[in-house]
């Protein structure tokens, strides 16, 4: 089987992807990490205003079968929140890296980027 | 310790299924989604592989008597090809394990035993079958019982066959062995379609001979099937089609629109969740969570006129009556309760805890199961789930949490 990993994002290990670039990047999880989890019939997640640091617990999925805790890709101040999530869960396993999309961060530090997996380093990782 | 793996083991793998470790076993939790899966049982019907759990045979001359002391129902009211669902209790009471006790036919040529011979089967959990095996040859040896004690468990491969369109599948695959026939037996019917709930029959499928059972633990319609383990593919690959195109060589094959969709354990997990069903291990573990039939909800497997190790002591319980009930819980707010978290009062006291829960495929609502102490297990009481330090609005419900 193999899995979506679009070229334009950027991974931690723990499979969160985020956009790149100075305001509003989105931040989710990745085909493969909705894949391992299953369907997907809950999501815990901070509120808008929130900050949340990389590396650190920003929320949880929850599939029928796991409880999986969301690590942050990115520090920043949440500026939304996928809220179309609460009552659909599911759009995490439809489209993980468009309508499932988690939160939009504004990045307090760029160069944190630098420190996440590219998308053919996830690719090896996953494979 | 190596897992133990069921005969389908590299065919579940093939089909793209993900495994998980349940009592030793390495078996299938998931093939597609669980939600699908579920929603395939509850609206056409599913299989399931659950080589897992335990087969063991006692035959011969007291085996009635053996059964009897060591289950809290009465085997006497089981003529061959009946079953019953019971509990195997120690001397204070606390389930050990929960069992189906089958009344094979007599034994005829076809069979490991003198023609004649009374023999029974019973289905021990997964992981359980060494012990419940050594169970009854203790117990036989000390009471001096004349029968013998098999643990069959990687002899037979089992698959749950369940749902509304179960009876027509296994119906179309199964070709009951004539009552006088040599390895026949069973309940007179000439169709499994004709079994009652909790009838059996020999019967071959896919040219093998399997016992044919009207039991299942998902609330559906349907049927579990002992198929010889050497015939698993076959008798498999009679109720599913092939993965990807490519079935069984040789097999007599499900086709078109009544193959059942492969199910794993997952979807089974949600499915007996649903009907308030006991998990043993989960619900109840002489252990970590010892429970009494009569607090656990099934009672009704008790017969107290009949003599069985724990008897006395569930005579006093009954007489008291249980200090707690096994309850559903259905939360009114988001969150999915799970195994372990506690369950509060109104004033935010510890009166209980989760002993399954899940988010149900068929409401679309976080259901739980758990023990409470009888003043807080009315239907209609107010309790709260403490779901990672947050505590969730929940009320007290009866199961099943869906109409049967």
């Amino acid at each position: 089987m193999s899995f979506d990993v679009p070229d334009d994002l950027r991974y931690l290990e723990s499979h969160e992807w985020t956009q790149t670039g100075d305001s509003s990047v989105r931040v989710g999880i990745s085909d493969f990490a909705q894949d391992e989890l299953g369907d997907v019939v809950f999501v815990e997640l901070p509120d808008e205003g929130d900050t949340i640091e990389k590396d650190a617990e920003f929320g949880v999925v929850e599939s029928i079968k796991a409880v999986s805790d969301l690590y942050a890709p990115v520090s920043g101040e949440v500026v939304a929140v996928n809220e179309a999530l609460f009552d659909e869960p599911e759009l995490v396993n439809d489209d993980p890296y468009g309508d499932g999309w988690m939160l939009e961060v504004d990045p307090s530090d760029p160069d944190e980027f630098d420190d996440l997996l590219s998308a053919d380093e996830y690719r090896d990782q996953i494979e | 310790m190596a897992l133990r793996k069921p005969p389908l083991r590299e065919e579940h793998a093939a089909r793209g299924a993900k495994f998980t470790e349940f009592g030793g076993w390495d078996m299938p939790v998931e093939f597609d989604s669980i939600r699908a899966e579920h929603a395939a049982v509850r609206e056409a019907v599913g299989a399931f592989d659950v080589s897992h759990m335990g087969e063991v045979v006692v035959a011969g001359p007291d085996a009635t008597a053996l059964m009897q002391r060591l289950t809290t129902n009465d085997v006497t009211r089981l003529d061959p090809g009946d079953s019953q669902y019971a509990a195997i209790t120690d001397e204070d009471g606390v389930i050990l394990d929960d069992t189906v006790v089958y009344r094979l036919p007599d034994a005829t040529d076809a069979d490991d035993a003198a023609t004649g011979t009374t023999r029974y089967l019973f289905i021990p959990n997964a992981g359980h079958d060494v012990e419940m095996h050594d169970r009854w040859v203790t117990h036989r040896d000390r009471w001096d019982l004349d029968a013998t004690v098999e643990d069959r468990t990687e002899d037979w491969a089992m698959f749950a066959v369940q749902g509304p369109d179960a009876a027509d599948l296994v119906g179309d695959a199964a070709d009951v062995l004539d009552a006088d026939a040599d390895g026949g037996g069973g309940t007179a019917v000439e169709d499994v379609r004709d079994l009652s709930k909790f009838q059996a029959t020999y019967a071959t499928v896919a040219g093998a001979r399997c016992w044919v059972a009207r039991t299942g633990y998902t609330g559906e319609d349907g049927f579990e099937v002992l198929a010889p383990w050497d015939d698993a593919t076959e008798v498999w690959s009679a109720f599913v089609a092939g993965g990807d195109g490519e079935g069984a060589e040789g097999a007599d094959e499900a086709s078109g629109d009544t193959a059942a969709t492969p199910c794993g354990l997952g979807a089974r997990d949600t499915l007996r969740l649903e009907m308030g069903y006991l998990l043993s291990g989960q619900d109840f573990d002489p252990e970590d969570d010892p429970r009494n039939p009569y607090e656990a909800g099934i009672g009704f497997t008790v017969k107290l006129d009949t003599e069985f190790v724990g008897r006395d002591a569930l005579a006093r319980v009954n007489e008291d009556g249980p200090d707690e009930r096994f309850v559903g819980i259905r939360l009114l707010e988001r969150g999915v309760p799970r195994h372990g978290y506690d369950v509060v009062d109104t004033d935010g006291h510890v009166v209980g805890a989760v002993t399954s829960g899940t988010m149900s495929p068929t409401l679309g609502e976080p259901i739980a199961l758990g023990y409470l102490p009888v003043e807080h297990a009315d239907p209609g009481t107010r309790v709260g789930v403490v779901v990672r330090g947050s505590e969730k609005r929940a009320e007290v419900t009866t199961t099943p949490f869906i109409d049967g």
